[in-house]
């Protein structure tokens, strides 16, 4: 990943930063200038709380080589508490178990790296909540 | 608007084509179209191509390709839209004969996918590359989480999945052009490895090299290059959210549904007058949202379409003759225009051992990435 | 008067036994447990590294102190597994727990010692007046050369502190550092694995520096082992911590809750760090505990703490180490363990 494109993503990557419509309230991953619900142009940052539930999943065995390591591990589609959705992956749990309504925290985690010598991106995972925390 | 006639047809086997490259491809569609319809100038050339750039390290295809023709000086466009590509080069091509700006003008798609790239990688450009490629997903994962809320919402199981691909296998078998030709069977399907639960490998359309190419002339002129021509009734394309995230339901593919009515209305049918489509089916539970998005399993559940034979050869209505991008082989580029020589191929009584008897209108739809675009031909006997 | 208004550790779900290292390399697992004193370690995920660590550590530090990441002047991370040679692990963590960007980042090294280092920085520019809140991070995802001795216990963890002026959890009576040059552990430039003087590691280099610490901050103190609830020490092994304490006139029962590397192996940077976030998870208030770590090359960092009620109040805020440690964990076979810890030639 080119340093400069990786270096844009920081504030939604690393702060799950969105955007909020202020025409229809709904919540927008990462930020946009347009809002898709209702083409509104007002929009406010906003971030996701580090936490969400997933709404589908999957368990990647065929994975791209960039992450040929890790596989087979679970992706999932997780909404957030303020109706913000991302797409990652659910680890810390049998790839198996990540199921609809399992409820995460979003953790800090390296995602990917550049081979041996490019910079190291960072960004989210879903780790399922014990009960109770 | 004029109406517009698909004239002549060629197209290349489907495989792991080593000894061929991506313009030697291109020259053996091409020049089999030319010469079917027996022409020898094009005004125009529209071809799809999902990712030469990052296949074989080439762009600007356009120009090239219609220079392995010995046709330098003609306009040519390389258009992209993932795996609709084909359909939408289609569509430009359609829309310049139907406008009067040309007279003569060829839809081709190509794709080389087995020059050494990393496969999985390119095709995930197809998905949003930001907020799902980066975090791991692949392309079946997309379709498997399709899949997963598919089978949540509507019941629909791993076997049905299953007979979808056992049936354009049965169909595949019959297509010599096809990239597989032998059937398989269910306990084949469910016993094949993982790719990304639930899909497994026979659940996914091939990596495939290969290219196919139409000539559209108006419907006025079709008579000097066949006596007989395919009409196109209607063309209709939609676009919908890229990221799985962004769609309401990511068991609904907004996209077909909406570019499957514009082409009815323009064509002015209704889906249950359709004798034989060509579906998307890059996977198998593509083949199922797809049919019936599209309403060509006539209130029937599109996930037992293909078990109860409903829309296999000699049934209802048979989907994917060609054996679909499952047996007839998936070169991403190229699918779109190969589906519309299918049709080509069935409404006018030249479909041999795949023939739908009696084909009067057909249909083809081609999807790019997880539904994001989506692109509807209807075509009729000329 | 300055001292600790938040703490946070995290410690990664993976573990590896000592018995299954053990019979990798055909050793006697119950002399390992019984010589190292060491059942068990953390183990980093394929995505966890020094700088993932932080950030939770980090995250929990802040909610333990109620603070605004904004108001945090400054963040020192200390570790020897930076995830970059040239490129601070410090800005990342800054930009993921929304610190900044008027903040003074740098990345300390100082072989085991670096946490306390960060911390002994991060307390001086509080002291001095020119921050008010500076965060100081001690974690690592350290590596033992495969049959080698440390192979045990070289593990993974970290524990964030922030030191502030106001609406202490702890104070900070005193903090000394001893230092000498002496070449008991070392990891070259470019190096995977590091190196070390066997039992010269031992007498001439922890000891010596533990005890000069431990001796010398209590001296300047006027204190005594006996004044004390707690002690924390510096952990490459069960053994070590015992003997030190043990040498300075503390009890066996004031080791205990910082004492936590029979189940957790020596996470370097983090150690004492970690042993002391677990002491802090249950000391009372208005109570003496003392923290000496040792790094390799070598020194100590020692410092005298009194605890307060608002550390009673506040330390549910956050999970503890205790928790970390006994909850939900997943046990690797040393193929597994090889395999995440990338001590696999993979072909590139």
């Amino acid at each position: 990943m080119p340093s400069p494109r990786y270096w844009r993503e920081i504030p939604a990557r690393y702060r799950l930063e969105g955007a909020r419509c202020k025409a229809c309230e709904r919540v927008v991953y990462p930020a946009r200038s347009v809002c898709p619900h209702c083409r509104g142009r007002a929009l406010e940052p906003m971030r996701l709380s580090r936490r969400g539930r997933v709404v589908t999943a999957t368990v990647i065995h065929a994975a791209p080589d960039d992450f040929s390591a890790e596989a087979p591990y679970a992706m999932a589609l997780v909404e957030t508490p303020e109706g913000g959705r991302l797409m990652v992956q659910v680890v810390d749990c049998e790839p198996g178990e990540v199921g609809p309504g399992m409820e995460v925290s979003l953790a800090f985690r390296l995602i990917r790296r550049e081979g041996h010598g490019g910079i190291l991106c960072y960004g989210h995972k879903g780790v399922p909540l014990e009960d109770g925390t | 608007m004029r109406d517009v006639a698909m004239v002549g047809a060629g197209m290349t086997h489907f495989g792991e084509l080593w000894n061929l490259s991506l313009r030697e491809l291109f020259a053996e569609a091409a020049l089999a179209a030319l010469e079917s319809a027996g022409a020898d100038h094009l005004d125009g050339l529209w071809v799809g191509n999902m990712s030469a750039g990052q296949f074989v390290g080439q762009e600007h295809i356009g120009p090239m390709l219609v220079e392995q023709l010995g046709m330098s000086g003609v306009p040519a466009t390389r258009v992209e839209s993932a795996c609709a590509s084909g359909g939408m080069a289609l569509r430009a091509a359609w829309l310049e004969v139907a406008s009067g700006q040309s007279e003569i003008v060829m839809a081709a798609g190509v794709e080389k996918m087995n020059d050494g790239a990393d496969v999985t990688a390119v095709l995930a450009s197809a998905a949003d590359q930001e907020a799902e490629v980066y975090h791991g997903i692949t392309f079946p994962g997309l379709y498997a989480m399709i899949a997963r809320a598919h089978m949540a919402a509507h019941g629909t199981t791993e076997e049905d999945m299953a007979w979808v691909a056992v049936k354009n296998h049965r169909h595949g078998a019959l297509n010599p052009h096809a990239q597989f030709r032998r059937e398989i069977t269910v306990e084949d399907v469910l016993g094949s490895s993982l790719v990304a639960e639930p899909l497994r490998l026979l659940n996914c359309s091939p990596v495939s090299d290969g290219a196919a190419a139409v000539l559209l002339v108006p419907l006025t002129r079709a008579h000097e290059f066949t006596d007989r021509p395919v009409r196109i009734l209607g063309s209709g394309a939609a676009t919908a959210a890229m990221a799985l995230a962004d769609r309401a339901d990511p068991a609904t593919l907004d996209a077909v549904m909406t570019s499957a009515s514009r082409a009815y209305r323009m064509a002015g049918i209704q889906p249950a007058q359709i004798d034989v489509a060509e579906v998307h089916d890059c996977f198998s539970i593509a083949e199922i949202c797809c049919t019936g998005a599209m309403g060509l399993t006539d209130g029937c559940n599109p996930a037992h379409a293909a078990r109860s034979g409903f829309t296999a050869l000699g049934g209802r209505r048979p989907v994917n003759t060609s054996g679909g991008l499952k047996a007839k082989g998936h070169p991403v580029g190229a699918t779109g225009v190969a589906q519309a020589i299918e049709i080509f191929e069935q409404l006018r009584g030249e479909a041999g051992d795949r023939q739908v008897p009696d084909a009067h209108i057909g249909a083809t739809q081609n999807m790019g990435g997880s539904g994001a675009s989506s692109v509807v031909h209807v075509f009729a006997r000329g | 008067m300055a001292g600790i208004v938040g703490y946070g550790a995290y410690i990664p779900r993976n573990r590896i036994t000592a018995d299954e290292i053990a019979r990798q390399w055909g050793k006697d697992p119950d002399s390992i447990r019984g010589g190292l004193l060491l059942q068990e370690k953390s183990v980093p995920g394929l995505d966890e590294d020094t700088i993932t660590i932080s950030v939770a550590a980090g995250l929990h530090a802040l909610e333990r102190a109620g603070l605004d990441p904004q108001r945090v002047g400054a963040l020192y991370i200390g570790s020897e597994s930076h995830p970059y040679a040239v490129k601070p692990s410090g800005t990342v963590v800054a930009e993921a727990l929304d610190i900044g960007p008027e903040v003074h980042v740098a990345d300390f090294e100082f072989a085991c010692k670096a946490g306390t280092e960060a911390m002994f920085v991060a307390l001086g520019l509080v002291e001095s007046g020119r921050m008010e809140y500076a965060m100081a991070i001690g974690a690592d995802t350290s590596q033992g050369a495969p049959g080698d001795a440390l192979e045990f216990s070289a593990s993974a963890g970290g524990t964030a502190y922030i030191f502030g002026r106001e609406e202490l959890m702890a104070e900070v009576v005193d903090a000394v550092s001893y230092t000498t040059d002496t070449p008991d552990f070392w990891r070259r430039e470019g190096a995977f694995y590091p190196r070390h003087g066997g039992r010269f590691t031992g007498e001439p280099a922890y000891f010596q520096h533990v005890l000069s610490a431990s001796r010398l901050i209590l001296e300047r103190t006027g204190l005594k082992a006996a004044d004390f609830r707690y002690a924390v020490f510096h952990m490459p092994n069960g053994k070590f911590p015992l003997s030190a304490g043990k040498q300075l006139g503390f009890t066996r029962e004031q080791l205990e809750p910082g004492w936590i590397v029979p189940t957790m192996g020596n996470t370097y940077s983090g150690s004492s760090p970690t042993g002391l976030a677990a002491t802090l998870d249950v000391v009372e208030a208005d109570q003496l505990v003392l923290i000496t770590s040792f790094g390799s090359g070598a020194a100590s960092d020692s410092f005298v703490l009194r605890t307060t009620e608002l550390l009673v109040e506040r330390r549910g805020r956050a999970p503890g180490v205790r928790a970390m440690l006994d909850g939900p964990r997943r046990y690797l076979t040393y193929g597994e363990y090889v395999k995440v810890r990338e001590k696999i030639r993979m072909n590139d």
